[in-house]
């Protein structure tokens, strides 16, 4: 029973239709959020603009939303921020020869870090393949072995 | 050479690395707009408001534009500055109003002094995200072409005035 007041209850919602500025609102509030989540807030360094609520980054909001009414691509709205804070309001910096470390470096951390443990690795394998005794050594060992070979069967070892 | 130099030498890179970065000041942020034409503006006087400054109206002539507001505690630090050197006559100095009431502004100057030959209000802030204005005081040098030479971001202080504005506009002054 009461699984059907339920239902009835959603057939009763769903029967509304959405009024057109609604959805028309929702999907550009949407854009607003996603290009706000590209843009640092200048105040407050390690936010986005789109989870600040400081003065700037609510104007900030303002105007992208502004300006995507006015027909504004999302690209242009991204040139018009970086003309006027630097490539500093990108939460993604662009990849260019300033950058490239910043992009590659990891990388290349990666990269060295796979030679060193490759040289040590065939290092250690050829230092290990033949052990080093001197001949006191190897004349105990031989002494050792013969006296375990005459005390057990061969087929023990 | 002794495998432990490896990650030590490592470590003294990156000791040396933070240790430059902690000196940084991250408020820094280095302004795409020094070299570039200063934004155009049309606003209205703060003083009267029925009359407009542009940019444009300054062509010909170095100057400083000063963004301030009476809410912004930082401003008041710095103001003396600006008001010992409107007196010195050695640059015009601008306002630009950001972002304030306009009851608020005018006594504020009544009270700490009116350095500025004018100052503009820009009620809504637009301008100042023209100017990537992001921490109030913000202080711009302007060449006689209209570009921006100088941007300093929060209070001006002496050693900056004396170390980087005056040779600026001395230097701007007699190249042009």
């Amino acid at each position: 029973m009461e699984m059907c007041k339920y239902l009835f209850l959603l057939i009763f919602l769903l029967s509304f239709e959405m009024p057109a500025w609604a959805t028309e609102d929702a999907a550009l509030e949407q854009r607003v959020q996603r290009i706000s989540e590209e843009l640092r807030c200048l105040v407050c360094q390690n936010q986005t603009i789109a989870d600040s609520s400081a003065d700037l980054a609510v104007d900030l909001k303002n105007q992208v939303r502004e300006k995507l009414k006015q027909g504004v691509s999302e690209k242009d709205i991204i040139t018009f921020m970086t003309e006027r804070y630097g490539d500093f309001v990108l939460y993604r910096p662009p990849v260019k020869a300033t950058t490239w470390l910043l992009w590659f470096g990891p990388g290349l951390l990666l990269v060295a870090g796979l030679v060193a443990l490759f040289m040590r690795l065939r290092r250690r394998a050829t230092v290990e393949v033949e052990p080093q005794l001197t001949d006191d050594e190897r004349a105990r060992a031989a002494a050792l072995l013969q006296t375990h070979s005459s005390t057990t069967k061969p087929n023990q070892r | 050479m002794k495998w432990w130099l490896w990650p030590l030498g490592l470590f003294l890179v990156l000791v040396v690395f933070l240790g430059v970065g902690l000196t940084l000041n991250p408020r820094e942020v280095p302004s795409p707009l020094i070299g570039k034409p200063a934004p155009p503006f049309q606003l209205p006087l703060l003083h009267e408001a029925e009359k407009t400054f542009s940019q444009k109206d300054m062509l010909g002539k170095v100057w400083v534009l000063n963004v301030w507001a009476s809410w912004c505690g930082p401003c008041r630090d710095e103001h003396p500055i600006w008001v010992d050197l409107a007196k010195a006559n050695v640059v015009p100095i601008y306002g630009l109003n950001y972002k304030d009431k306009r009851a608020d502004s005018i006594a504020w100057l009544q009270r700490y002094g009116d350095p500025y030959v004018l100052s503009v209000s820009d009620t809504q802030g637009r301008i100042g995200i023209d100017y990537g204005v992001y921490g109030v005081p913000e202080t711009y040098v302007i060449d006689k072409a209209g570009v921006i030479r100088f941007k300093q971001v929060g209070p001006v202080t002496p050693a900056v005035l004396k170390d980087k504005i005056f040779p600026l506009i001395a230097k701007l002054n007699g190249n042009v």
